[in-house]
């Protein structure tokens, strides 16, 4: 394998891993603060069928991007209501939001289909996208992949350095206990069930924006899910979520690979591997029950109210 | 004004079942609403999607058809669930049924007996029920969550399923459509009555919601099923086999979902087309939950979702409105059982700042 193929292969790697970063970060921050919201792929789409919607109308990409994270935001504004405010089972909340964004996108981007767009194009920082294997990798991308390398080490720096990410794990390992501390436990949580949708709106919008520039039905393809998983994969660690999210990446473009180097396999089972890896990696690593139970926030899924 | 959450202590049985009836409604009013906004008559629109559809028997017929794969799927959801086990995966096991089923049909075309039926249904079940061990294994095994690896499945089956309609079981005469040959007549399921598309599959479904009933509310396993959903550590110290029963619920679950998917294959399709299914094991999420996870108000529920269907099509050829409508009610109803089912546990009570300032001056005095 030659250097350039290596380096195209980086390239796609970090560009395809890149939704499904963003929506994994945004989940983490929920996961973290104890709440597990399984509607990600349906606030990824409606990010997704909204942001393409008003960068067509408007013809204003950012604004698209803006509003595409609004539009995450309030499906689980939703969620919030639901699981935190009524208390209901969070597994049944997330999954009735992830039906409900698959109908509402659909519903809303039916007149929008193979519409074309012309997206965000790669920016190529002078000189350093010139650096050997690396350099388009990690400076000719398009601008929303350098604002995800932006958020990345946000998040990451709000969860090991700053106060609130204390705020946020205390809040999902012991409710009560940072009840007791005067910590306004379900406000906590909101914010982080918010944040997580505009997560997965931005990566909705990324999708519809940027690494394909159209709509279509069901785009995200099952990527809300994977970043679930990924989650778990990175046994909540918010470097490991980096590391799996371009691995995942790597596992959907390897028909490109196979194809450069002329294998010939039917796309359709090529198209199965980012899921088989799924379920391998989940198989690794749920294996040992106890390890995933100490690294799982221990409050993950439970409702709680206060003073019960 | 305040809204209060005060907590009933115990289940209000009423509400377990006025609860669903009260998200139904909500969604109809949402819907009327959205209807309004989009510019269309909100009666007219109702009437389109729910009532036309039904004004002859062949209307009726059509909602039967509908409503099969849904309650099959839904009431093998219904023991998953009573288990607590997520089993998301009705659709990637119902498009296996389907696989398998026209595997077996397409290697049967000869066969004039009426025994190339029960090969073919057969197939298609076993294949559901393996597909959905899978799950079972994994979670037993290697304690997978089977939210993840059930969705993920689905994805697998459905990219199985296109391949081998694009590939292995692709009409050699078929003009290179990707579509298999049609099945011989002695695999199809019978047409119920003369006009409709009504088919056997109907006696199957029957037959599913007498099992699944006598299996819920009667047996001992059905009891041990229900304990391991309330109550996981009660079930072990009482020495119930989690592993069993998990494996056992996905099984069965997995089966009528199969055998959903062959039903469709063998009824009213008649050969293995790329699309099986307008998502029936998603909606069937929705109506398990819809009928409180009880074999009747399953029925209930997936005729109600039936109606949607039925309703989304006449609504998308006579009013030009997206079909997507369908999923849209689909996840409101879901989303309003759940936000409804807090009256389950809980009365909610108006406080005006008056009355609280008044009980305070009777606290007070």
């Amino acid at each position: 394998m030659d250097l350039d193929l290596l380096s195209n292969i980086l390239y796609a790697m970090v560009r395809t891993g890149t939704p499904l970063l963003l929506v994994a970060l945004g989940e983490l921050i929920c996961e973290k603060s104890g709440v597990l919201n399984l509607g990600q792929e349906g606030m990824m789409l409606f990010g997704a069928v909204i942001g393409f919607i008003v960068a067509l109308a408007t013809g204003n990409l950012w604004l698209g991007v803006l509003l595409a994270m609004a539009a995450g935001m309030l499906l689980s504004m939703l969620f919030a209501a639901v699981a935190l405010g009524f208390n209901a089972n969070q597994v049944a909340t997330g999954l009735a939001l992830t039906i409900f964004g698959v109908g509402l996108s659909t519903f809303v981007g039916a007149a929008w289909v193979g519409k074309p767009l012309s997206g965000f194009e790669p920016i190529a920082i002078p000189l350093l996208s010139e650096i050997p294997l690396i350099g388009r990798m990690l400076f000719a991308q398009d601008v929303l992949i350098y604002l995800s390398f932006a958020l990345f080490a946000l998040v990451a720096w709000v969860l090991l350095k700053s106060r609130i990410g204390l705020i946020i794990q205390a809040v999902g390992e012991s409710p009560d206990a940072a009840s007791a501390m005067g910590l306004p436990v379900l406000r906590v949580r909101t914010l982080a069930v918010l944040f997580g949708g505009a997560m997965a709106g931005l990566a909705g919008g990324y999708l519809s924006l940027a690494y394909t520039p159209m709509w279509a039905e069901n785009m995200t393809a099952g990527r809300g899910w994977i970043a679930l998983a990924l989650v778990v994969f990175a046994s909540w660690r918010v470097f490991r979520v980096l590391l799996g999210a371009y691995l995942f990446g790597l596992a959907s473009i390897l028909h490109l690979v196979a194809q450069g180097i002329g294998l010939s396999i039917p796309s359709n089972l090529l198209a199965m591997l980012p899921y088989v890896a799924t379920i391998v990696v989940l198989v690794l690593l749920s294996r040992d029950a106890i390890k995933t139970r100490l690294y799982a926030p221990v409050s993950l899924g439970q409702p709680w109210q206060p003073g019960h | 004004m305040l809204l209060s959450l005060e907590p009933r202590g115990e289940q209000s049985r009423p509400m377990l079942w006025l609860s669903p009836l009260l998200a139904a409604v909500l969604t109809l009013l949402s819907g009327s609403l959205l209807f309004a906004l989009l510019g269309h008559d909100p009666l007219e629109t109702l009437h389109t999607l729910l009532i036309a559809p039904l004004a002859d028997w062949y209307g009726v017929s059509e909602l039967l058809v509908k409503a099969l794969p849904i309650l099959l799927c839904a009431l093998g959801l219904a023991v998953a669930y009573q288990a607590r086990i997520w089993n998301i995966g009705a659709e990637g096991q119902l498009l296996l049924g389907a696989l398998a089923g026209s595997a077996m049909a397409l290697q049967l075309l000869d066969m004039d007996s009426r025994w190339a039926l029960v090969w073919v249904v057969l197939a298609g079940t076993v294949a559901g029920a393996a597909w959905a061990g899978i799950t079972a294994w994994l979670r037993t095994q290697f304690n997978a969550n089977e939210i993840l690896t059930s969705i993920m499945l689905n994805y697998i089956a459905l990219n199985l399923l296109l391949f081998f309609v694009h590939g292995p079981l692709k009409d050699p005469a078929g003009f290179n459509f990707p579509e298999s040959a049609m099945f011989g007549d002695a695999s199809r399921l019978p047409l119920v009555s003369e006009d409709g598309r009504l088919h056997g599959g109907l006696y199957l479904a029957l037959l599913a919601l007498v099992a699944v009933w006598v299996l819920l509310q009667k047996s001992f396993l059905g009891f041990q099923i229900k304990v391991l959903g309330l109550d996981r550590r009660a079930a072990g110290f009482v020495g119930f086999r989690e592993k069993r029963l998990v494996w056992f619920a996905l099984l069965v679950s997995g089966a009528l979902a199969g055998m959903a998917g062959v039903g469709e294959v063998a009824g009213p399709i008649g050969q293995l087309v790329p699309q099986v299914s307008p998502g029936y094991g998603y909606a069937a999420i929705t109506v398990a939950f819809l009928g409180r996870l009880n074999p009747l108000g399953i029925v209930a529920a997936s005729l109600l979702m039936a109606l949607l269907y039925l309703g989304g099509e006449n609504a998308q050829m006579t009013m030009n409105l997206p079909q997507a409508i369908t999923q849209l009610f689909q996840g409101m109803m879901l989303f309003f059982l759940l936000a409804c089912d807090v009256l389950i546990l809980y009365r909610p009570r108006l406080k005006w700042k008056w009355a609280q300032r008044k009980a305070l001056a009777e606290a007070t005095t």
